[in-house]
């Protein structure tokens, strides 16, 4: 590869020095770098409120802060995990590895790209201030339902711009990488050659295009019903606020795969690699995907059948919501297949990525116990819910996050991080996510509502164990941090190889570690050594090893 | 899913779940009706397929870790992709979720027809209570967090919720119904959105400002059963719960009857004629609050006043001032004992009422006569004497 | 100094964008202490304003320059026109949002309200009935009148479809070479169709809240009129100065047959607030 080994930092635009580097940078790679940082602190931050809920909810009795307060970190909590945790670590995954999967030196529109970042730091500082404002931060949940979220005080125009601003930072990542990915591949990449990862975000790509101007529009609603007297969302006015739900959720449903399409993506390109033997069913990978992504769209009232709605709707939702469970399905089974006859290692990335799998799928399952529309009028806003939409998230997303930093990030920095300190981050976080979690399926079948800071006496046990895992589970983080920071900052490990793991295909492994600053010059070949996709037809010449 | 028997397993040796108001401290209970019996069986059904499914795939996965580990399988197998099975566990699935949606979709059915009720009743939700209308009965009143859990929930009360029985599950009025009935709710909400459930008796249900949503229940067994408002609605959304108290057809006469004709009634009732209709408010827009376009009523007897008035003391501000007037100096909750504003010119006490204080709430929200009670109370309570206040002065003060 | 590197065009490190977010985050800012009343004053409006529109400006001439000393490959040419088609499809997104509001609430809100849901009807809406239009059972804003679709509304929508005429016009004769005069004229021929739109558009507003007490309080009917109405408007502002800066870029001689992306991205832009203008005239003026 030596088109793209000769190039280096020296090359007439590198990075410029100091500060204005990050600021002035065009390139995915430093752009990569500032979402991942970002996301991480964000992750901090909103992990550190979730301590405060489960630390008021130790113990039945209000014990550290008042109700407005434990609401206002609820909904923020889950703003910041959302567009700042998980949704930027994707974005920035996509800065670093979309161009080197595919073969281009940078994504399409790099200025666009660098906007796309710095809009984020603004947004949230918006966000953030909210909490020292008089009337306190946003408190009407993550999902604004009005009236309640009409009652905000001056956080709520705060609340909305910044949710604006989110918008547009997500609208303009998801451009770049549709164009990128439609119009910069090395040209003997059909789409079916494309790894994984890249279709996972292309699908997710439409689906943030689809959606986020949606929510853009319902939250202009909101803004309008509080200042300017329109009733979208009030009867007396002809309006519904029902309907909000319904605006809020044709965004909503789709966002919750927004956040676990790239995961997906992330699994499918690990688990081969550690299992030395090529993914299983490419292409009913890439059909599931898009099916999910279209069923995504017609589901979102199971968010809403305790609302009230006519019987044929809640029917419909409820068969429509259940249809998921089948693609889904079918890429669990693709992931064991990959693995089935294998010859399996265990690194660090491999162990976040099988955690993924059994996690997830549990808390799929408990998606799919939801999904029955007459006992989700049990389950509805208990902590059943929080269980599930955790086990998605947390093991779900936030370990595919991780597990891909661990995966990609010699190629980032040219080392390696500390396997022991990886295998101790995983076993620590595997276990006491579920310590955290795993009780509030029982507690919320016992009828705990979610969205409480105190609770009655016989709920007691169980929110103990909660709280006690939710603890450790964050101070396992920072094992995490420190692996991170000793490999990217202190530069320490040992120098990694161009190809990094054993079983590694892919363009971005043909290139020297660390990646140089433009990967790719010219559009590299593509042997088929590098391709996820190929089938052994698509080519006269020998199978991969 | 094992993890799960065990974790119940688990939660059953220490049996220290205090006041067993839901049947199982780790899974929903069959609950006293025909439909909650029914979502039991759904929901148990749904589970024990899921952990099939889930024994077949980990099992899988874990047998696969260990089988096709590097050391012990060092050379890869190389297939890649198989229509057939592709299409096996696409369709498998399929199936098995089909044979789960026919009797979710009968049972959801079934839940929807609210028809032929011997007796319907009017739910209303406010920032943060319960208010029950008996259409049939002309019965009316509000239901709030006991006194006791009220002020033991107080941040820093110093009161161990444990000693409160029924801590956060205790109301000063129940909802009584008759078992073998089929009673229908009609929910609404005056200010935001609340969700009406009672895990035992029935599923929730959404009590939406402005619009009416039904729903029906046929208790079978005679009991006590507990629930909690379920849609996040401000402040106090953890403290409005729900008690139902089902009991057998002449016992609920009976309580009628009583409701018809203790003192205490007429003042609620007298509540209910000043009380119009609850036109839900535009949220945005707090002058269109019902209570503000009540019309002024003619004057109330000054005892009924402060009788009326105990009771609401005890709910919404004994918490912090104490049943005994004497306040929390210490949380800096002031005693109203010899208070120079409950002392003097009303107008300053019902405006501080309607908008707050410091760490008091405003009680806009009350209907005009509620706050004169209240203040009435106040004003001849303890050995205090500065008069009544009529719902007329609070009124000209809204 | 951006440079061809490779085959990939790769632009030099800027901060235009970050500038820009700067301008934004003080409008917002502006925007948002004025909703809540504190008395800042206008100064954040209008400095967030100007900072945004210089860094828009120059990022855009930064582009125009790029582009007109011959950077550009074939590929970033296409990379401009699946932005702008992908950009174009999240806007119909954001309509989409308003015009299900509308959906909703005529098909099912107020059906509910005015007794297809009998109870909702019976209890709380007595007396209620589902007109179109309507401000709703509690009578918000009070009695108001519409505007009749076949005056104004009518006018504009002829308007707005020569307009998309005259636009193609000038589209053809820039690609098949035409005199450059001729180009121009049609330009500036739908430069002025747009701000007649938009003048005619004022009026309406004016009659509305002057003598129809019509407004934004108009219950769902006026909710749903000026947001959709509103929210076009503006974008028939910026579509119509985009417009005219393509015309001056033809003046000072921009643009060849063969490459002229920039004027056909705003052409599919005006072509889109075109079509969402019907969508318009049909469900909020006539239906
Ligand atoms: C990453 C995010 C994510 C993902 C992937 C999912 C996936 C799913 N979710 Fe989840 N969900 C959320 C995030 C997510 N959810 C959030 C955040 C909320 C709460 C929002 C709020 O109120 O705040 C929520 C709430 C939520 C509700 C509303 C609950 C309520 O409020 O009452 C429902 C109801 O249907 C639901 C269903 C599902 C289903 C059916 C899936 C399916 O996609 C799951 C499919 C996967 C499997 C089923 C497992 C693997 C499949 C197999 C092994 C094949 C064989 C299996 C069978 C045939 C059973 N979810
Ligand atoms: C992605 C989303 C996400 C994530 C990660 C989390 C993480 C956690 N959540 Fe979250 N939570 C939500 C989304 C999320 N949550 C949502 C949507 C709600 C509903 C809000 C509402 O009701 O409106 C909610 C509500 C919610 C509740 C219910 C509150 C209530 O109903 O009142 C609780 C209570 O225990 C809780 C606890 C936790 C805990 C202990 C974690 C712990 O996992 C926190 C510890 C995690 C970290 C410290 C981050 C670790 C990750 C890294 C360190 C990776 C670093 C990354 C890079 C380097 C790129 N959450
Ligand atoms: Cu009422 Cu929550
Ligand atoms: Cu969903």
């Amino acid at each position: 590869m030596s088109h793209a080994a000769t190039h280096d930092d020296h090359h007439d635009h590198g990075p410029e020095k100091g500060i204005m580097r990050w600021i002035k940078t065009t390139n995915h790679k430093d752009l990569g770098t500032l979402y991942l940082w970002f996301s991480m602190i964000m992750f901090f931050i909103g992990g550190l409120m979730s301590l405060v809920i489960r630390a008021e909810l130790f113990e039945p009795g209000l014990q550290f802060v008042q109700p407005e307060f434990f609401n206002s970190m609820t909904t923020m909590h889950a703003i910041i995990m959302i567009f700042g945790g998980v949704m930027p670590a994707f974005v920035g995954l996509a800065n670093w590895m979309v161009p080197m999967m595919i073969g281009c030196s940078d994504l399409a529109l790099p200025r666009v790209n660098n906007w796309g970042f710095w809009i984020l730091p603004f947004a949230f500082t918006l966000m953030l201030s909210t909490l020292f404002m008089d009337g306190g931060g946003p408190a009407g949940g993550w999902t604004m339902y009005p009236p309640l979220m009409l009652q905000t005080g001056d956080a709520f125009p705060y609340v909305i711009f910044a949710i604006h601003l989110m918008g547009i930072s997500s609208i303009t990542g998801a451009i770049n990488v549709i164009v990128t990915i439609l119009n910069m591949r090395t040209p003997q990449m059909t789409l079916l050659k494309m790894p994984l990862f890249a279709w996972a975000w292309l699908i997710t790509a439409y689906l943030l295009l689809a959606v986020m101007p949606v929510l853009a529009g319902a939250v202009t609603m909101l803004l309008t019903d509080k200042f300017f007297g329109t009733s979208f969302f009030t009867a007396a006015g002809g309006g519904d606020p029902v309907m909000f739900q319904h605006i809020f959720w044709f965004f909503g449903h789709p966002e919750v795969y927004i956040l676990i399409l790239p995961a997906f993506g992330v699994v499918s390109t690990i688990i081969p690699t550690f299992a030395r033997k090529r993914l299983f069913g490419y292409d009913s990978m890439v059909y599931a995907m898009a099916s999910i992504a279209f069923l995504s769209f017609i589901v979102w009232a199971h968010h809403m059948f305790t609302v009230g709605m006519p019987l044929a709707g809640e029917l419909f939702f409820m068969f429509a919501t259940m249809l998921i469970a089948v693609p889904t399905g079918v890429k669990v089974f693709n992931w064991i297949a990959t693995m089935w006859r294998g010859s399996m290692t265990f690194e660090t990335p491999m162990l976040f990525a099988l955690g993924f799998v059994f996690l997830f799928t549990i808390g799929g399952f408990s998606g799919l116990m939801l999904a029955i529309a007459p006992v989700d009028f049990q389950y509805h806003d208990s902590y059943f819910v929080v269980a599930h939409f955790h086990y998605v998230l947390v093991p779900g997303a936030v370990f595919s996050i991780i597990a891909g930093i661990y995966y990609w990030v010699p190629k980032w920095t040219g080392h390696m991080y500390n396997e022991k300190l990886g295998q101790i981050h995983f076993w620590l976080s595997a276990i006491f996510i579920n310590v955290t979690f795993f009780p509030q399926h029982f507690s919320g079948l016992a009828g705990m509502p979610r969205r409480i800071p105190d609770y009655a006496t016989q709920f007691t046990d169980w929110n103990m164990i909660s709280t006690v895992g939710a603890f450790v589970y964050f101070i396992a983080q920072f094992i995490w941090a420190y692996n991170i920071i000793a490999n990217c900052v202190l530069k320490k490990g040992e120098k990694a190889t161009a190809r990094v793991w054993e079983g590694a295909h892919g363009l971005e492994w043909t290139v020297p570690s660390p990646a140089p600053y433009h990967t790719f010059e010219t559009p590299p070949p593509l042997p088929e050594d590098e391709v996820q996709g190929a089938h052994d037809d698509d080519y006269g010449v020998a199978k991969p090893a | 899913m094992e993890i799960r028997k065990i974790g119940a397993a688990l939660a059953a040796l220490p049996a220290m779940f205090s006041g067993a108001a839901f049947a199982s401290p780790y899974n929903i209970s069959p609950g006293v009706t025909e439909i909650t019996k029914e979502v039991y069986g759904l929901h148990m059904l749904i589970f024990w397929v899921c952990c099939a499914i889930g024994v077949v795939v980990f099992g899988a996965m874990i047998y696969s870790i260990f089988a096709h580990r590097k050391s012990v399988h060092p050379k890869p197998a190389d297939f890649h992709e198989s229509i057939k099975v592709e299409i096996a566990w696409t369709v498998i699935p399929f199936v098995i979720l089909i044979a789960m949606a026919i009797p979710a979709a009968g049972t959801l059915i079934k839940m929807d027809d609210t028809s032929g009720s011997d007796l319907t009743i009017k739910v209303t939700g406010y920032q943060w209570k319960w208010e029950y209308e008996y259409l049939d009965q002309d019965i009316r009143f509000f239901s709030t967090l006991a006194a006791k859990s009220n002020q033991a929930r107080q941040l820093g009360s110093g009161i161990d919720p444990t000693t409160v029985d029924n801590y956060l599950l205790e109301v000063d009025n129940e909802l009584v119904l008759p078992v073998g009935k089929k009673v229908r709710l009609l929910l609404t909400a005056n200010d935001v959105i609340h969700a009406w459930w009672v895990p035992e008796v029935t599923g929730k249900k959404d009590a939406v400002p402005g619009y009416i949503n039904k729903m029906w229940v046929k208790i079978d067994e005679p009991g006590v059963y507990r629930g909690q408002c379920a849609e996040l609605c401000g402040r106090d959304h953890g403290f409005m719960p729900i008690v139902v108290r089902a009991v057998p057809e002449a016992e609920f006469e009976a309580w009628v009857a009583s409701q018809g004709g203790s003192n205490e009634a007429k003042i609620v009732a007298s509540v209910a004629d000043v009380a119009m209709p609850d036109a839900p408010v535009a949220p945005a827009k707090p002058a269109a609050k019902p209570a503000a376009a009540e019309p002024v009523k003619l004057a109330v007897a000054g005892d009924d006043l402060v009788a009326n008035g105990e009771k609401l003391y005890n709910n919404y501000c004994a918490a912090c001032h104490q049943p005994t007037g004497a306040g929390m100096p210490a949380a800096n909750f002031p005693a109203l004992v010899g208070s120079a504003v409950v002392a003097g010119d009303p107008a300053v006490q019902i405006n501080q009422i309607l908008k707050g204080k410091n760490a008091m709430p405003g009680f806009g929200y009350l209907k005009d006569i509620e706050i004169a009670s209240v203040i009435s109370y106040t004003r001849n309570a303890w050995g205090n004497d500065s008069g009544v206040v009529q719902p007329a002065d609070v009124a000209a003060q809204r | 100094m951006s440079s061809q590197s490779g085959t990939y065009f790769v632009p030099a490190p800027t901060a235009w964008p970050f500038y820009l977010t700067i301008g934004l985050f003080i409008l917002v800012f502006g925007i948002v202490e004025f909703l809540n009343g504190n008395g800042v004053g206008p100064i954040p409006v209008y400095a967030g304003t100007a900072i945004s529109l210089v860094f828009i400006w120059t990022w855009f001439r930064g582009i125009i320059n790029e582009s007109e000393s011959g950077k550009y490959s074939a590929q970033v040419d296409r990379t401009y026109r699946w932005g702008m088609a992908w950009f174009i499809f999240s806007e119909v997104m954001f309509f989409a949002a308003f015009f299900g509001a509308l959906f909703y609430a005529r098909q099912l809100s107020l059906p509910w309200l005015g007794g297809t849901d009998l109870m909702t009807h019976a209890v709380l809406w007595e007396g209620f009935e589902n007109t179109w239009p309507t401000n709703g059972p509690g009578a918000l804003g009070g009695e108001f009148d519409t505007i009749p679709p076949w005056g104004v509304p009518f006018l504009n929508t002829l308007l707005l479809l020569t307009s998309g005429v005259t636009l193609t016009f000038a589209h053809h004769g820039l690609r098949d070479g035409h005199s450059r005069r001729n180009v121009i004229l049609w330009m500036w021929a739908t430069v002025a169709l747009g701000a007649t739109f938009l003048y005619f558009q004022v009026e309406e507003y004016m009659e509305a809240y002057g003598h129809l007490n019509l407004t934004l309080e108009s219950g769902i009917y006026g909710s749903t009129f000026f947001m959709l109405t509103g929210f076009h408007g503006m974008h028939v502002t910026l579509g119509t100065l985009m417009l005219a800066i393509i015309t001056f870029r033809l003046m000072k001689g921009h643009f060849t047959p063969e490459s002229h992306f920039g004027f056909e991205g705003v052409a599919w832009y005006w072509h889109f607030v075109d079509v969402v203008w019907l969508g318009l005239f049909l469900f909020v003026y006539i239906i």
